[in-house]
């Protein structure tokens, strides 16, 4: 995989935005400042950037609950997103979404879903209009263990054979859903799952590791690019937070000597590390850097206090794309 | 003019609506062998081919059976530059797309401020009347008119058929069609030119000034009827075809009561929570002091739909039952002939 330092360096600076970001929204939640519901990517910036960059600019995505890192990785920027977590006027979505349902069509992100699997399909409409279109762009859909026993997700693999859409099915498995570890509830291995569909399927086993991410999915990514067809990439990752922000349970669901090794294996100190070694940046730079993204999150965070509220009458706008008549 | 059928009329929309625009796709069970007759070239067939050779596989495209697949991508195609026609045959199949429908199509224009515009049709059929029991007869456009975001047409001849269904295609916003199978073999005049029908613009199918019929779907040919006989009776009846339900023309049904003063809904959808449950709402809240009689609707009972011939026929609103609700408003039938009108079935 040839990728220029600046490329390397942008990597870092996308895991430490979705840091940053969830680590202050995360602060907001427990603060009262963010209402509603907000669960992190904080663990999983590796899995969720690395895919990120094997899209192109013009390429489509779709998400999850889980579901700021999946903009921040492809490139929106912080204030707007921000803003919707709070509900101000001036939201990615105009504070209609919230956390949940962040959606930045600029960058290609299509949406985020609160209902578990259901952007699986969207994404794969996406890849759809592509090819009858012809324009080239590839649609990926970012979805969790706990998705991957979803029907949808069959029925979107199977048709995306069919008609062999440039689509890849991204599983992030951070190993829960929610409290249930995936293994009670997932038969066999989710990434052997392609098999039966006839497209590739790998397991990238140090989700950790955004090289490797960014390597199995850009193979998926240049695949259906080159009109050979979807693929099944499954990331094993952690979350180091818990599901949501916030949520306490009476029982801890996960061994505390797991925990701890994977939050050793940070995926922001193993690359800085890895760039550091190999030459990429020196000590200084990365602390800039990551000074730099510090500063971008607190302009968001100046952003947001300083947007309004929407107007009430915005809850009536957009539900159709011109009114239809009075709303009772 | 030429005669055309109701499901000729939307053959002959969606060969318009594809030749008119190289984003309008039709995606189906089984629409490249043209199995339910609207993805052909009519009566050019052997000169053309069917839609498939006439468009080509890549805008024309079978499907396996997933529902919920078919009708998610269709959401995330018209959400990146398609305009997708899905047929998706019997109308009981939509609830196996349940969540795309109501979590996707009707919420991500709005949920996401307005990023997205999402126009789509969703085609589907009612077989009702037709003996094909439970899992094939419903009815279920009240269900989706509690979904605000989409929008939900049932075009009742083929007129209409043809008109709403190209304004449909046109739409930005998703739409979802019913048609009454009992209507498909029924022959109207349709304009050879192209034309479309706004929505929210009621058809009057009759004029009349003693009663206010407001029928829906295959309702409207029964109304005509129950009309027709009401008319030698001496009694005149308005007969108001909505066309479409989401937006629906309060202004013409409340402007029609006003002047009859009495209202009866046929529908043929099960009773409660109903069409005619909400337009009954609507006028007793915006025209309460023009009527004359109780508001009275004339629907299927809250029961399923049985097999057996001589159980299904006596359930839809037919023309009897509609002059029945007549005669009652009007004071010809005293109200406590006809109980079976009013009070729900019995739930047993």
């Amino acid at each position: 995989m040839d990728l220029s330092s600046q490329n390397l360096l942008e990597m870092q600076r996308r895991m430490l935005r979705i840091r940053r970001f969830d680590e202050r929204a995360s602060k907001m939640v427990k603060r009262g400042q963010i209402p509603g519901t907000v669960h992190t990517s904080i663990g999983q910036e590796a899995q969720v950037v690395g895919a990120c960059m094997a899209l192109g600019d013009g390429d489509y995505m779709s998400g999850n609950h889980r579901s700021h890192g999946h903009p921040i990785g492809k490139g929106s920027p912080l204030g707007p997103l921000m803003a919707e977590l709070v509900g101000k006027a001036t939201g990615v979505c105009q504070g209609k979404g919230g956390s949940l349902h962040l959606a930045d069509f600029a960058v290609g992100s299509l949406g985020e879903s609160g209902i578990v699997g259901s952007s699986i399909p969207i994404a794969t409409g996406a890849a759809l209009s592509s090819k009858v279109l012809g324009n080239g762009k590839v649609s990926l859909a970012f979805f969790g263990d706990g998705a991957a026993n979803q029907g949808c997700l069959y029925e979107a693999m199977n048709i995306s054979g069919v008609w062999n859409l440039p689509v890849v099915f991204l599983c992030e498995n951070n190993q829960y859903a929610l409290s249930t570890p995936a293994h009670t509830v997932t038969s066999g291995v989710i990434a052997d799952r392609a098999a039966g569909f006839g497209m590739p399927g790998v397991r990238v086993e140090d989700g950790q590791d955004v090289l490797a991410v960014f390597e199995a999915v850009t193979t998926a990514v240049e695949r259906a690019r080159r009109g050979e067809g979807p693929s099944l990439v499954e990331v094993v990752t952690y979350r180091f937070n818990e599901h949501s922000e916030g949520l306490r349970l009476g029982t801890d669901y996960r061994d505390a000597e797991e925990k701890a090794a994977w939050v050793e294996r940070d995926p922001i100190v193993l690359f800085r590390r890895h760039l550091e070694r190999e030459g990429i940046a020196t000590a200084e730079e990365l602390d800039a850097l990551e000074a730099e993204v510090l500063a971008e999150v607190d302009e968001a965070v100046r952003f947001t206090d300083e947007s309004p509220y929407p107007d009430p009458s915005v809850a009536f706008k957009d539900l159709y794309t011109e009114p239809i008549g009075a709303i009772a | 003019m030429t005669v055309m059928s109701y499901l000729g009329a939307i053959g002959a929309a969606q060969r318009e609506a594809m030749e008119a625009d190289e984003r309008v796709v039709i995606i189906g069970e089984d629409v490249e062998a043209n199995v339910y007759g609207t993805t052909g070239a009519g009566k050019s067939r052997k000169d053309k081919g069917d839609f498939l050779e006439m468009f080509g596989a890549n805008r024309i495209r079978n499907t396996p059976i997933s529902e919920e697949v078919i009708v998610g991508a269709a959401i995330g195609a018209a959400m990146t530059g398609l305009r997708p026609i899905v047929d998706l045959s019997y109308s009981s199949f939509l609830y196996m797309a349940m969540d795309q429908f109501v979590n996707q199509a009707a919420k991500n224009r709005y949920m996401f401020g307005g990023q997205a515009s999402i126009p789509v049709v969703f085609r589907s059929a009612m077989f009702y009347g037709l003996n094909t029991g439970a899992h094939h007869s419903d009815r279920p456009y009240p269900m989706f008119m509690n979904v605000p975001g989409l929008k939900i047409i049932v075009p009742s001849n083929p007129y209409d058929a043809k008109g709403l269904l190209r304004t449909a295609v046109d739409s930005d916003d998703p739409v979802l069609t019913f048609e009454a199978c009992l209507l498909w073999g029924s022959k109207g005049e349709v304009p050879e030119e192209e034309y479309k029908i706004p929505f929210g613009q009621a058809n009057v199918a009759r004029t009349g000034d003693d009663v206010t019929v407001v029928a829906i779907s295959s309702a409207v040919p029964e109304a005509l009827a129950a009309a027709e006989t009401l008319a030698g009776e001496g009694v005149s009846v308005e007969v108001i075809d909505p066309r479409t339900l989401v937006p629906f023309d309060t202004e013409a049904v409340i402007r029609s009561v006003q002047r009859t003063g009495r209202l009866v809904i046929a529908d043929p959808a099960h009773r409660t929570c109903s069409a005619a449950a909400e337009i009954s709402a609507i006028v007793a809240e915006e025209a309460f002091e023009s009527l004359r009689a109780p508001i009275m609707r004339v629907t299927t009972p809250d029961t399923q739909i049985p097999f057996s011939p001589a159980l299904e026929k006596q359930l839809y609103p037919n023309r009897t039952k509609i002059e029945d609700a007549v005669r009652r408003v009007t004071g010809l039938m005293a109200n406590t002939l006809n109980t079976e009108l009013t009070s729900p079935a019995p739930r047993m």
